[in-house]
């Protein structure tokens, strides 16, 4: 890596001082990475850029906002009716939260498929899921503002999960709502954590980064870089395609805020919240269905704990289980390509997600149950058993030297040609 | 091995699909002139939808999101828009003298609500709220085809051996049959003034529409608005695409 020179005096000046500039070119520009990235590589950057624009429409949002049980609901449809382009902020941001989990989710399942995870990466790994937990504690309370009957219902149910903590259930409850159910104090405080975790969610992004910048990007072989032959500069080659990248998902995110834009939505968060009447069917909006389902799939106690707190526990231990991925995962091959035993069950995982996330919207009843209880317990058996059983027994396929030698011999089934 | 599990995957959804469609009908699908990607309120149907609801539903329903300045999205002029607010009356106050008052409604006002709030509305309806219908369409599943087919589709009598409650009227299209409004709409009840014939499914067409607007006000604004965008970023990342192309024949 070559130290760069500035030649504009005042950038001189300030980099002497202060070297952004160098930290720029180093970390942006010069910066090495795997020649061999394809484009599930994108969704890292695009998660990046629908952070900043729901930072950016949420604070427009927030201008205009009343966190107030009486108004909340009626400032919200003041923004679509009479804010100049209101709606388009709205939509932009209501959209955005689902784009963004569907980002994030890729994001996550293709560094699940080559084994981003493994050491040198686990604690970029771990921070990443703290990520997706402060995401999913921000789009709940999120969820919760414009005050609707989901609004209302889902803060309710989501609130008396607590209840289920042994001893301090009910103080917790009461504590979180600021009083005795769901109402103005708890608008309040979910109105002001929604606007401050996405600024934590962005400094965790920093780290994440950091983290990243140290060992750099994973690739499809899995293989570490080795030398300048097996690297490209960040700069022209993959700021052209996250921009391309980027493109392709701006074509995706409009045509569903312009043309769609209430397709994510459950309509009854268009009636006004009601504590007096219950929806039919309370859910949460379909990024969290997969961890809705475990949460129901408890229906039995087991000896003096209740099915409740099993559920609870079921729903964290989703995402905690994936902390301890590094560790549970014993081969010591990363990139599914070479692992054909693994990605067989990497792809049942990937159903079995969609089946939770099909049982979470359906009302728990009927085939429903056992369904998801299946489902769960899979969810479970492929991390904690299947995992570390594959890494023991499965014999891998031949992995290459160097990422720049697979390519010379063209054996390569994980780089892209172009 | 995995191309079998998604297939039976798909096959197992489809039969838990189909096995849910029995809980209440789907409102046949209507073709509206809002429907379309390009589609507009129909500005005849959405007059004759105004006079529907301001004679019909306006006499239970308030319409509280939407205030008469507002019909001026949809080529009223400010005078029409002066006329159809100058035919309600509203409160306001307090005066100097600390007395509230009702004075003629003025455009920037909200359509003027039949009930002064929700007990009253509740008296006078037997104990079931009218709801407000500013964002119905919106807030119910395929909400103009279900309101076309909920308005359309009254039975005077219940199929044999379906109990129905005191002061309830059988509608199939309404979540648990049994619905509390009785049938809104009859041959004539209102006259429309560009001679279009009142029928029942006429008025509820137009009503439809009507209300759809008044649910989704920006939609015009927002279709037009969403074709430039896309035509601009399609073309923009069409250009991305062959940059990148050029960019990365660098490296062979």
């Amino acid at each position: 890596m070559s130290q760069p020179t500035w030649k504009n005096p005042i950038v001189a000046w300030i980099d002497y001082r202060l070297p952004v500039f160098t930290f720029a070119h180093h970390e942006l520009v010069d910066y090495p990475t795997p020649r061999n990235l394809n484009y599930w590589w994108n969704f890292g950057s695009l998660a990046g850029v629908m952070l900043v624009i729901l930072i950016v429409t949420g604070v427009f949002l927030a201008m205009h906002y009343t966190p107030h049980t009486d108004y909340a609901f009626a400032s919200v449809e003041r923004i679509m009716r009479d804010v100049n382009y209101g709606w388009l902020i709205r939509y932009l941001h209501m959209n955005g939260g689902s784009i963004f989990f569907l980002v994030v989710y890729i994001h996550l399942f293709r560094g699940l498929y080559y084994g981003s995870y493994k050491a040198p990466r686990e604690v970029l790994w771990i921070i990443g899921v703290v990520i997706i937990f402060c995401m999913m504690a921000t789009a709940f309370m999120g969820y919760v503002l414009p005050w609707g009957q989901m609004s209302f219902w889902a803060a309710t149910v989501i609130t008396n999960l607590f209840s289920a903590v042994p001893l301090f259930g009910e103080e917790i409850v009461n504590w979180l709502w600021g009083g005795f159910s769901v109402a103005n104090p708890t608008l309040n405080r979910f109105y002001a954590l929604h606007f401050l975790l996405p600024f934590v969610i962005f400094a965790l992004v920093f780290v994440h980064l950091w983290a990243l910048h140290v060992h750099k990007s994973n690739n499809p072989l899995g293989v570490e870089m080795t030398g300048d032959s097996d690297s490209i500069p960040f700069h022209p080659y993959y700021t052209i395609k996250d921009a391309f990248g980027l493109g392709v998902l701006f074509l995706v995110y409009f045509a569903f805020t312009f043309f769609a834009p209430n397709f994510f939505l459950e309509p009854d968060n268009y009636i006004e919240a009601n504590p007096l009447v219950t929806p039919t069917h309370i859910l949460p909006e379909w990024y969290l269905m997969p961890f809705y389902a475990i949460l129901r799939a408890i229906t039995f106690d087991i000896w003096f704990i209740s099915a409740k707190l099993i559920g609870v526990i079921a729903m964290f231990a989703s995402i905690a289980v994936l902390f301890l991925l590094p560790w549970l995962d014993t081969s010591p091959v990363r990139s599914a390509t070479f692992r054909p035993v693994f990605k067989q069950f990497f792809w049942i995982l990937v159903i079995d997600c969609v089946v939770l996330g099909y049982v979470g919207a359906n009302p728990p009843e009927g085939w429903f149950i056992p369904l998801g209880q299946i489902a769960t317990a899979y969810y479970f058996i492929h991390f904690l058993v299947l995992i570390p059983l594959i890494g023991f027994l499965e014999r891998p396929r031949a992995v290459p030297d160097s990422i720049a030698s697979a390519i010379t011999a063209g054996t390569n089934p994980g780089v892209e040609q172009s | 091995m995995v191309g079998r599990i998604l297939a039976a995957t798909v096959a197992a959804v489809i039969t838990v699909a189909a096995a849910n469609a029995a809980e209440a009908p789907r409102p046949p699908g209507q073709k509206w002139s809002f429907g379309e990607i390009f589609g507009t309120y129909d500005r005849n149907a959405l007059r004759r939808g105004l006079t529907v609801y301001t004679s019909v539903c306006g006499a239970c329903h308030s319409l509280d999101l939407v205030a008469y300045r507002h019909l001026g999205g949809v080529d009223y002029t400010e005078d029409q828009i002066k006329a159809i607010a100058a035919e309600f009356e509203v409160e306001d106050g307090p005066d100097e003298d600390g007395e509230m008052f009702t004075r003629t409604a003025l455009p920037a006002d909200t359509f003027a609500a039949p009930f002064p709030n929700v007990q009253a509305a509740r008296a006078a309806n037997g104990g079931t709220y009218p709801p407000d219908l500013s964002l119905i369409t919106k807030a119910r599943k395929r909400g103009a085809d279900y309101l076309y087919a909920l308005l359309t589709e009254y039975r005077d009598e219940a199929p044999e051996g379906f109990e129905l409650l005191d002061g309830m009227y059988y509608n199939e299209y309404f979540p648990g049959h049994q619905i509390a409004m009785p049938t809104p709409l009859f041959e004539g009840s209102v006259e429309y003034t560009d001679g279009t014939e009142a029928t029942v499914a006429q008025m509820a067409w137009d009503v439809t529409t009507f209300l759809a607007w008044a649910a989704e006000p920006e939609m015009e604004e927002r279709k037009r608005l969403g074709i430039k965008v896309l035509i601009f970023v399609l073309v923009l990342t069409a250009m991305l695409y062959a940059l990148k192309r050029q960019i990365w024949s660098r490296l062979h």
